[in-house]
């Protein structure tokens, strides 16, 4: 079985995020970059598949050098082989969509494993993009996935519950925080990654089919009001939330 | 311009975020004299289509068929992406739930379109539609431009009002789409649904516990909260990784990003990426014993003060309140 993941590197979610001086991207000055969160579980996912059904497993990538390090960890966690296609521009998620699905066409896998969105641009669209692109099915936000021959069984999250759904190989699946517990590399994986080469391969040219005008910090809130230190204040706040804010 | 609004219905009726993107569907309409087409998928939903007119919607189509009572990304992508085509509209609005978010990007990519994500508003400058949409889970927020001639926007449930329904009903017409084995080759077989459970990617009203509550069992006091508002329980990621809850209910960075009407956050001290999926929620309540934690930079009202003390009283005043 041929699984690829494909990984995005993006600012910790513990970091705070300044607009950069072009008032259209953000300030990477002492930003702290990791793998984005929900693609630990679409790894994870693919080592767990290899563990049952053998096969080969890549992890590609698209951005600059920095991205090698998330590629490293990848390595470290026990994917055989990692990919880097290079780009140095701002692509939008079709741009994005785009230059994976052009990579991925000629490898032919059997399952694409994707985080349910990455945590910088939040769009949740490139994994269905490229499952489009490539003409194959695409089940988003799963917690639970089972393989048996051909047929894929797929449990994904929606509101207040879950749908079973039901596709076939070969198919995208977007990886929702539950699938799975990843792994730590070990010692012994992390070492091992340092010397495994990381293949690199120019991206296709963007094709982005829309631009950032303008970014910038949300509105901060004024001071809240305080409304007193202990449990006797809980009538005061309930008589705030109906009649001044009438919410309740 | 020309706008299809898909209005997304459940076991018939359709849904508010449905309702609101007609309504913004409209707003564009109106700043560009254009016209509203809604889209209503599914299985005898025609007269729910008609409902459309409620809310702005020019006209409506439907889309019937047997196989359409259950979700399928495949067959939903190919009508929404032909209802566009055939119908001439260059602007396609889709509710950012999680259905509309798994077929959108699909439908985009089949019209050549780019896509905005998840607006959380949507004006015309120039006669081109500028939409913002936050990013890194609300810490910044951008305007995008989308450069194709067909645009997909998708619309973030609960920012954008539906505002109140009027007497017009929408002439029905019925769009017949081919679909064969192959637009199925992906469906949804079965529904589990958390028992009577609200989710909080839909609620108005949010009540979220922390690590501050101690232990598992305290979230009792939680869901009786969350039970006499009428509201949805959510945790911060302290407690999902802590197994104290179920990961449908973080809300946060790598959780859910809600902007209900009010959220009150217990025993949260507010991290980072806690409060970037929080703070667009209309009116924000804090109850923590640390006058210091960054929750109450972003509350509107807070109660400093032991929350196993405080919450039961609310409780009570809220009971109280609401005769209940």
């Amino acid at each position: 079985m041929k699984l690829i993941a494909c990984v995005n590197h993006v600012p910790d979610t513990a970091t705070k995020v300044n607009v950069a001086s072009d008032g259209k991207s953000i300030d990477r000055t002492g930003v702290n970059f990791i793998i984005n969160p929900y693609d630990e579980f679409a790894v994870e996912e693919c080592l767990r598949q290899k563990e049952k059904n053998g096969g080969e497993i890549i992890a590609v990538s698209l951005g600059t050098d920095v991205h090698k390090e998330t590629l490293r960890k990848c390595l470290a966690m026990g994917v055989d082989k990692a990919v880097l296609l290079k780009d140095d521009g701002a692509r939008d998620t079709f741009g994005v969509a785009k230059a994976l699905a052009e990579y991925l066409r000629e490898q032919a896998a059997d399952v694409i494993f994707f985080g349910k969105q990455s945590v910088d641009g939040d769009d949740a669209a490139v994994g269905p993009m490229v499952a489009e692109l490539l003409g194959i099915p695409s089940v988003t936000v799963v917690v639970k996935v089972a393989i048996a021959g051909t047929k894929v069984t797929a449990e994904r999250e929606i509101e207040g519950g879950h749908e079973i759904v039901e596709t076939s190989l070969p198919c995208v699946i977007t990886a929702q925080k539950g699938l799975n517990d990843p792994r730590y590399p070990s010692l012994k994986g992390i070492m091992g990654a340092k010397n495994k080469p990381i293949e690199e391969r120019p991206a296709s040219p963007d094709a982005s089919r829309s631009t950032v005008a303008a970014m910038r910090k949300p509105k901060a809130k004024a001071g809240g009001k305080i409304v007193g230190t202990d449990a006797s204040a809980a009538q005061e706040l309930v008589r705030l939330l109906h009649e001044e804010a009438k919410v309740i | 311009m020309k706008i299809l609004v898909v209005a997304e219905q459940r076991d018939g009726k359709v849904k508010k975020a449905g309702w609101e993107a007609v309504r913004a569907g409209r707003t564009l309409a109106d700043a560009t004299r254009g016209e509203v087409i809604a889209l209503v998928i599914g299985n005898a939903i025609k007269e729910a289509a008609a409902g459309a007119g409620n809310y702005g919607a020019h006209r409506a189509l439907a889309v019937e068929h047997p196989r359409l009572s259950a979700y399928s990304t495949t067959a939903y992508t190919k009508i929404v992406a032909e209802a566009a085509k055939q119908s001439g509209a260059t602007v396609v609005l889709i509710p950012a739930t999680s259905q509309g978010k798994d077929y959108a990007p699909r439908v985009a990519v089949r019209l050549e379109a780019g896509l905005a994500a998840d607006c959380t508003s949507l004006s015309v400058d120039n006669g081109t539609i500028v939409a913002t949409r936050p990013i890194y889970a609300g810490k910044a927020v951008t305007d995008v431009r989308i450069t194709s001639p067909m645009q997909v926007f998708t619309l973030r449930p609960n920012v954008f009002t539906a505002g109140e329904p009027s007497a017009t009903a929408a002439t029905v017409d019925v769009f017949n789409v081919t679909l064969s084995e192959e637009d199925f080759r992906s469906v949804v077989t079965d529904v589990k649904q958390s028992s009577g459970k609200l989710d909080v990617a839909e609620a108005d009203i949010i009540v979220s516990g922390g690590r501050g509550l101690k232990g598992p069992e305290h979230f009792v006091m939680i869901e009786e909260l969350a039970e006499v508002l009428g509201a949805a329980v959510g945790a911060s990621r302290a407690v999902v990784d802590a197994g104290w809850r179920p990961h449908d209910e973080q809300v946060g960075q790598t959780g859910k990003t809600v902007s209900p009407s009010l959220y009150i956050a217990v025993a949260i001290s507010g991290a980072i990426q806690h409060l970037a999926g929080m703070s667009s929620s209309k009116y924000i309540v804090a109850i923590n014993k640390d006058k210091d934690a960054p929750i109450f930079q972003v509350a509107d009202y807070g109660i400093v003060g032991d929350a196993f003390e405080v919450v039961p009283a609310v409780t009570a005043a809220a009971k109280q309140l609401l005769g209940k």
